[in-house]
């Protein structure tokens, strides 16, 4: 038995180790510069206590970088679990080809999500400023992307396109997981299609909601790849996220302790989220 | 619902609808990557008239393509391996010794880092890989195996519990040790949850851009996301060549996929049902 013991420990111990220096040491070594003034390059810093933390809330770029983020999530996971749960739903009736509907609607999930953002860039550059001219519809012969007021919601349309295929899967699985009989059952006593869905199926969907959406918005909460591709942040600072910002700012911008401690914050304010999402939606899954 | 058991036409038809939405970006994708310019001012829609393959020729070289597709090979092939066969025994070590304060402790260790962003990591791990000479090829896929340890241990964990006892307890009887044991019998058992683990990280990692692009430094080790992301300067007025370039980085993933669909589902299907 102790042999056994030796061999569980032998098995975990050198995972621990590789897990604390390629993860746990970089962590404590970001808190530990958020207290600094280093930059990322000279051989010497300074200790500047909560400096960099109180600047953090008076700075606009970091404001602004916020309510970028949190719009943009909030826009995206609503429209990503609306619309997937929609073709879930298509997917599981009686429709000609599921199959192959199903490798469709999922494939988006398989590509690149930068080189999918070059490739959408080019789609609202050119493509539909072309069909708004053959139109006459002057709102779509501009480029969403150039404009600071719209050049979010291109972003949000990418990360929806792309995002949906992820979770329609996962709620097909779980529709998939409901017995047929059931919806018999509502079918004999009267039920008509809409109340048979908000009173049993989407219920019993409760867990794959509560999945999806954490998913979603924790996802969106770090968009980085499609900003990139579509925006470079601009058009001023307009689409730039808070990934976008410590990247830039740590390692273009000389701000490496500062954007550290903007890191930590977004630790912080993204433990804070997770906790409530997921208070909120298991109590939600409890009372249904 | 009186036509339960016939074809619903009117969602075919608004599944085939969005399914348009879906492939309309894709075949804008292999219609330009054909085209030549001359086409292209005539309309970018349209079909392409010739098949112009010299975009890709040219696309290749541009990107020192085939080198690229080497890296992204050997880093996800040895990522996903690796973290096959070292985060599973991980899994099965916790998974078997819950009841264990050292055990308990190290699950919810490894779980807990899911919730840490990657941004207050990344300025610090560039440094380090730096310092240790690990800003290459090997030193990313070590990050991707040790990194993956956070979501996987909680699906194996999972898994691992359902499998009962008393097989491994007869192998113990026989004289097996306990790396015998997870090799001979847990192992293939793990084989659908393997399944999933392989898909997910195979697709994480190919796809991935932020980590290669901070941690490789040579540009003979750029992966096929950071390449089209190096060569945007150069492509920005020539789109055949841009597309052919894009389609082409696409491409290994969607043939796999178009062969491997079903499994590939099912298996992030059976992951979700299962945890």
């Amino acid at each position: 038995m102790a042999k056994r013991k030796a061999a569980f420990y032998t098995m975990t111990i050198p995972a621990l180790l590789l897990f604390f220096l390629f993860h746990t040491f970089p962590t404590l070594q970001g808190i530990f510069y958020s207290f600094t003034n280093y930059d990322g390059y000279s051989d010497s810093y300074d200790f500047v206590g909560f400096k960099n933390f109180a600047s953090l809330f008076t700075d606009s770029n970091v404001l602004n970088a916020y309510l970028f983020t949190f719009k943009y999530a909030i826009v995206v996971t609503i429209f990503i679990n609306v619309i997937s749960l929609l073709i879930a739903l298509g997917l599981n009736s009686r429709i000609k080809f599921r199959n192959f509907f199903r490798g469709i609607y999922f494939l988006p999930n398989v590509l690149g999500v930068l080189i999918v953002g070059y490739i959408f860039n080019y789609i609202f550059a050119n493509a539909i400023p072309m069909i708004g001219e053959k139109l006459g519809s002057e709102i779509l012969t501009m480029n969403i992307l150039g404009s600071e007021k719209w050049a979010w919601i291109g972003i949000v349309i990418v990360a929806v396109w792309q995002g949906i295929a992820f979770n329609t899967i996962l709620y097909l699985a779980g529709l998939q997981t409901i017995p047929r009989d059931i919806y018999e059952a509502a079918d004999i006593d009267g039920a008509g299609p809409w109340s048979t869905f908000w009173s049993m199926t989407f219920p019993m969907l409760a867990s794959f909601f509560t999945i999806n959406m954490v998913l979603a918005m924790k996802n969106s909460l770090m968009v980085f790849d499609q900003i990139v591709a579509l925006t470079g942040g601009g058009p001023g600072r307009s689409t730039q996220s808070i990934a976008m910002l410590i990247y830039q700012g740590g390692f273009q911008g000389g701000e490496f302790a500062y954007q550290s401690a903007n890191a930590v914050i977004y630790f912080i304010v993204i433990v804070i989220i997770s906790v409530v999402q997921l208070n909120f939606l298991q109590k939600r899954e409890l009372d249904a | 619902m009186k036509t339960r058991n016939s074809t619903n036409w009117l969602i075919t038809a608004l599944i085939t609808l969005g399914s348009l939405v879906i492939l309309f970006p894709l075949y804008m994708t292999v219609s330009i990557a054909l085209k030549n310019p001359e086409e292209m001012a005539q309309s970018i829609f349209a079909l392409p008239t010739g098949l112009h393959f010299d975009n890709f020729t040219r696309a290749i070289e541009a990107t020192d393509f085939f080198s690229a597709f080497k890296n992204s090979f050997v880093i996800t092939f040895f990522s996903v391996s690796f973290v096959l066969l070292t985060n599973s025994l991980v899994s099965y070590a916790v998974a078997r010794n819950m009841n264990h304060k050292f055990f308990k402790g190290l699950y919810f260790y490894f779980i807990s880092a899911m919730f840490i962003p990657f941004q207050i990591i990344m300025l610090p791990v560039v440094k380090l890989t730096t310092d240790l000479r690990m800003n290459n090829i090997p030193g990313l896929i070590i990050l991707y195996i040790v990194y993956g340890l956070a979501f996987n241990i909680f699906v194996y964990v999972g898994y691992i519990r359902s499998i009962p006892l008393e097989l491994e307890e007869a192998a113990t009887v026989d004289g097996a040790t306990t790396y015998g044991t997870f090799w001979r019998i847990i192992f293939p058992l793990l084989a659908p949850i393997n399944a999933t683990v392989a898909i997910l990280s195979c697709l994480s990692t190919w796809n991935d851009f932020m980590l290669p692009l901070i941690i490789l430094s040579k540009p003979e080790s750029y992966t096929l996301p950071l390449v089209q992301y190096v060569f945007q300067g150069q492509f920005s007025t020539d789109y055949n060549l841009a597309f052919a370039s894009y389609l082409l980085a696409l491409a290994p993933m969607v043939i796999v996929y178009i062969f491997a669909q079903k499994w590939i589902i099912n298996g992030i299907t059976q992951g979700a049902v299962k945890s």
